[in-house]
């Protein structure tokens, strides 16, 4: 019941920041989104995810995010172009997307009959090959704890290739928000 | 107990998010966040006891200090039109 109130949330917050024209009111509610998403993830059982979606989510995106607002403008430059577009909007063109996008939902919500329960521990996906992760990370890699086993040894690839992306991305945000050296 | 004290909670949140959308002026939608945050603390508290696990009292009181950052960064932002 609660996850269904939450996840109804997350859905009214989604559309509303998308329909917001004031891009400082979409930064905030985009806050409200990674604090309600925070409370998904606590419900799931994975805290650590949870921490680090409102630590991230809801603290710094945020920041970045009204520091990047008072680089550029915060509203449209006039309504006028989202005016004409709703008054043209019931020409043949949208009715197709609107019958696209139904049909595209229709086929997405019917993949998902077959998919095991909200967190059922029988799905296979825990079957796979987490067994193995979890009995035997001391004998093949020597590491005590399992997430670190798992992060540094078994997908080690893989973390260096995220270390890669967060590591650009922060040299990138800084050399976009660095102050302007005062002459 | 919990879990209709935790469904009070969250409906009391529904409040909140139709000001936060609603809201007429930038300070409602904050200032609705800000009591989003608040919820969040005292929501994950009680998951933890439903849950058994009562060391996310910890987590939730963590929560409670880094709530404010995004309320400080915007009212630096309102006041000075920047973030330098």
């Amino acid at each position: 019941m609660i996850d269904f109130i939450l996840l109804f949330f997350l859905v009214i917050c989604a559309i509303a920041a998308i329909r917001m024209k004031d891009l400082l009111s979409t930064v905030i509610i985009l806050g409200a989104y990674s604090l309600i998403m925070a409370v998904v993830w606590t419900r799931m059982n994975a805290v650590d995810v949870a921490f680090t979606e409102a630590s991230v989510g809801a603290g710094i995106t945020t920041v970045l995010l009204i520091a990047a607002l008072s680089r550029t403008q915060r509203g449209e430059e006039n309504g006028q172009r989202s005016q004409v577009r709703v008054q043209g909007s019931l020409n043949a063109h949208s009715i197709i997307s609107l019958i696209v996008v139904f049909v595209t939902g229709a086929v997405l919500v019917y993949g998902t009959l077959d998919m095991p329960d909200y967190g059922d521990p029988n799905a296979p996906s825990h079957h796979h090959v987490a067994p193995r992760y979890i009995k035997e990370p001391l004998e093949e890699s020597g590491v005590i704890n399992m997430v670190t086993a798992l992060l540094a040894n078994y997908r080690g690839y893989d973390t260096l290739g995220e270390t890669t992306v967060i590591f650009t991305s922060g040299i990138s945000v800084i050399l976009l928000l660095r102050r302007k050296i005062q002459q | 107990m919990f879990n209709i004290a935790a469904t009070v909670i969250v409906l009391a949140a529904a409040l909140v998010i139709y000001r936060a959308i609603k809201g007429p002026r930038i300070y409602d939608r904050v200032l609705a966040v800000n009591v989003i945050g608040t919820k969040t603390v005292v929501l994950l508290a009680l998951i933890g006891y439903i849950y058994e696990r009562p060391h996310f009292l910890d987590i939730a009181l963590v929560y409670a200090i880094i709530n404010f950052i995004a309320t400080i960064a915007f009212l630096k932002y309102r006041q000075t039109g920047g973030l330098d």
